[in-house]
């Protein structure tokens, strides 16, 4: 199958090769130098944050940095401090004198931005991992059980998934404040869990399996629950894997929430880490610079190493949306 | 959509009454992890936000009914008008630009070779995976009045003959917001067109130029009729995401100079975390939802209708 595409893909591409118009010459140089443009920010983020503040505030921009320094992640490290972790005591808060949690365990002290990263990186596992169970189960119920009110509540989805998140935002800081969970990161991961794309998306996926299988599991006896852990899930696992990275490099650039839910130093995430810098240190580029190569490269890898999924889960969302 | 279900559902055999019980218990209780995220933080704060519009609401005071008020007072409020008419302009000028452009450069990059196809795909994806706080940043740089790439690259070209304060000046900075918000919005698109394209019946395309269509032909004819729905699709997308674009301009301009970069979304932010004031803020979160219905809507009629 595989082989017979590939040779298919290339006698096509063999016919295409006689025939180059002037046009395509045309288009390609175009796509490279807009290509090169699109890399450029980042290609500038990490040459900028190894270079010396001279080079950074030279007139005539140094394209290759003359000289690498690790000066600005030097002061990106030592600038501000955080334990490595923190347990509070739940809904300690309530009872204590101050109005704050009480911690019963504190790592030692490190550099903020190490706090940060672990805080995103928290952040974003856990609402993937929680956003992949619960619209795995919801949209296998969604699209494969039959019962009252399935067309209201799917139509509700579709709905709700075409407006934008962030009119809500005021709603959601006072529902946040009033279950305690203000300036926790939980308060960034339930909306995220909340958005229906996950929904959406699973439902979609959902469809393809096939219903005599399900019918099959009953009549052999089988529990709604294994049957849907064996039969259902292992069909969606190529869904699920798309939605895992999806939400994953979604949440971890969701700003927006972080930057009103999120207030102290320790409970930062990256993102609004390099914010915050920017906002006190606004024209050390140099500094600033190191902060978003920290915040940009670890998700880039992550992106580069399952881009398939990823293409794959933006292109199923869409079709038949 | 609805029909297709519909047909389902009568085209199964009837099931009995226990059976219709056991499913719908099932069903409920497959749904109810998500559905507790999903009312509790998404509908239960939208019902909010359109029932505190109608009450002045702010901290540490129990909200007071003012029924209309806050929206009479949002259409003779001057600086939400400039909000509107920024927001207007950012939707109206990226989306008609960003559609074409990925269209534009999926088409040329759908007919190279595999591996040339995807390393472009990944290139112009990466701005939105940079993360929208590390590319403003950058943008903030290369657009600095003293040290910044645009200001050097224009006067080297004899584009520019002084340096120019390109956030600063309110006849530029909203043009450079577009600017980098085109450079994030264009990944998801090309994407999408790219497999759009690549999943067009190419036996069609070809019958059609053995028959003397031009390329421009078969692409009007044949191509386009087969892409609209993922133009749907990256239309309403593409709208939605222009409405709540926030990070640039609270991290570039702060909405200003004097209100020249100020859109709705970032005027609700400010209203609420500045002003202290949460039903104005609402009202005009409702306002902007509306817009959006309203213009997703018509989207959706013109291209159906086509």
């Amino acid at each position: 199958m595989e082989a017979t595409k590939s040779t298919a893909a290339a006698a096509a591409q063999s016919t295409k090769k006689k025939k180059v118009s002037p046009y395509m010459v045309f288009s390609t140089i175009v796509i490279i130098l807009l290509a090169i443009a699109f890399a450029f920010p980042l290609y500038w983020i990490i040459t900028g944050s190894f270079k010396t503040q001279v080079s950074i505030n030279a007139t005539t921009p140094e394209w290759w940095p003359s000289e690498w320094i690790m000066t600005n992640y030097g002061k990106l490290f030592s600038r501000q401090k955080a334990p490595l972790w923190e347990f509070a005591v739940p809904f300690s808060s309530r009872f204590s004198a101050d109005g704050k949690d009480i911690i019963w365990w504190s790592g030692p002290q490190v550099p903020a931005a190490i706090r940060w990263l672990i805080n995103t990186v928290f952040m974003a596992v856990t609402s993937m991992i929680l956003t992949c169970i619960t619209s795995a189960m919801a949209g296998y119920a969604l699209a494969k059980k039959r019962f009252v009110g399935r067309s209201v509540l799917f139509t509700l989805i579709v709905c709700a998934m075409a407006l934008p998140k962030q009119v809500i935002l005021i709603p959601l800081l006072r529902e946040m404040s009033g279950l305690q969970l203000y300036n926790t990161i939980w308060a960034v991961i339930f909306p995220i869990v909340g958005w229906p794309f996950g929904v959406f998306l699973m439902k979609q996926f959902s469809e393809g399996i096939p219903g005599e299988m399900l019918e099959a599991a009953r009549i052999d006896g089988a529990s709604e629950a294994t049957t849907f852990t064996r039969i259902a899930l292992p069909i969606i696992k190529p869904g699920i894997g798309a939605l895992a990275i999806f939400t994953f490099i979604n949440s971890w650039n969701d700003y927006f929430m972080q930057l009103i839910m999120l207030s102290s130093t320790s409970k930062l995430t990256i993102s609004l880490g390099i914010a915050k810098l920017q906002a006190e240190n606004s024209t050390d580029y140099g500094l600033i610079m190191a902060g978003a190569a920290l915040a940009a490269v670890p998700i880039i890898i992550v992106f580069l190493a399952f881009q398939k999924y990823f293409t794959k889960g933006i292109t199923m969302g869409a079709v038949k949306g | 959509m609805a029909i297709s279900a519909a047909k389902k559902k009568t085209a199964q055999p009837a099931m009995s009454r226990a059976l219709v019980r056991q499913e719908t218990i099932a069903g409920y209780l497959f749904l109810l992890p998500s559905l507790v995220f999903f009312l509790g933080f998404v509908i239960y704060p939208m019902v909010m936000c359109v029932f505190t519009s109608f009450f002045d609401s702010t901290m540490n005071r129990a909200d007071v009914f003012v029924g209309l008020q806050n929206y009479i007072e949002l259409f003779q409020d001057s600086v939400f008008l400039g909000a509107l008419r920024n927001t207007l302009i950012i939707v109206v000028v990226s989306v008609p630009i960003t559609c074409i452009f990925s269209l534009w450069v999926a088409s040329a990059i759908v007919n190279m070779p595999s591996w040339a196809t995807s390393i472009f795909r990944v290139i112009f994806y990466l701005p939105v995976v940079t993360g929208s706080v590390a590319v403003t940043v950058v943008w903030k740089w290369m657009f600095n009045n003293y040290y910044g790439i645009f200001n050097y690259i224009g006067k080297t070209m004899g584009v520019l003959d002084q340096n120019i304060n390109w956030l600063g000046d309110s006849k530029y900075a909203l043009g450079c917001i577009i600017l980098i918000l085109l450079t994030t919005s264009v990944g998801q698109p090309i994407v999408l067109y790219v497999s759009a394209l690549g999943n067009v019946d190419q036996s069609l395309v070809e019958a059609a130029e053995v028959d003397g269509a031009t390329k421009l032909q078969a692409f009007w004819k044949i191509k386009w009729p087969q892409i609209m729905p993922t133009t749907l699709y990256i239309l309403v997308i593409t709208t939605i995401n222009s409405f709540q674009c926030f990070a640039l301009i609270q991290l570039l301009t702060s909405g200003g100079p004097n209100h020249a970069t100020d859109t709705i979304m970032y005027y609700i932010y400010y209203t609420a975390f500045k002003l202290y004031r949460y039903g104005y803020g609402n009202a005009m979160g409702v306002i902007l939802a509306l817009m959006i219905a309203l213009l997703s809507a018509v989207q959706f009629k013109v291209t159906q209708s086509d």
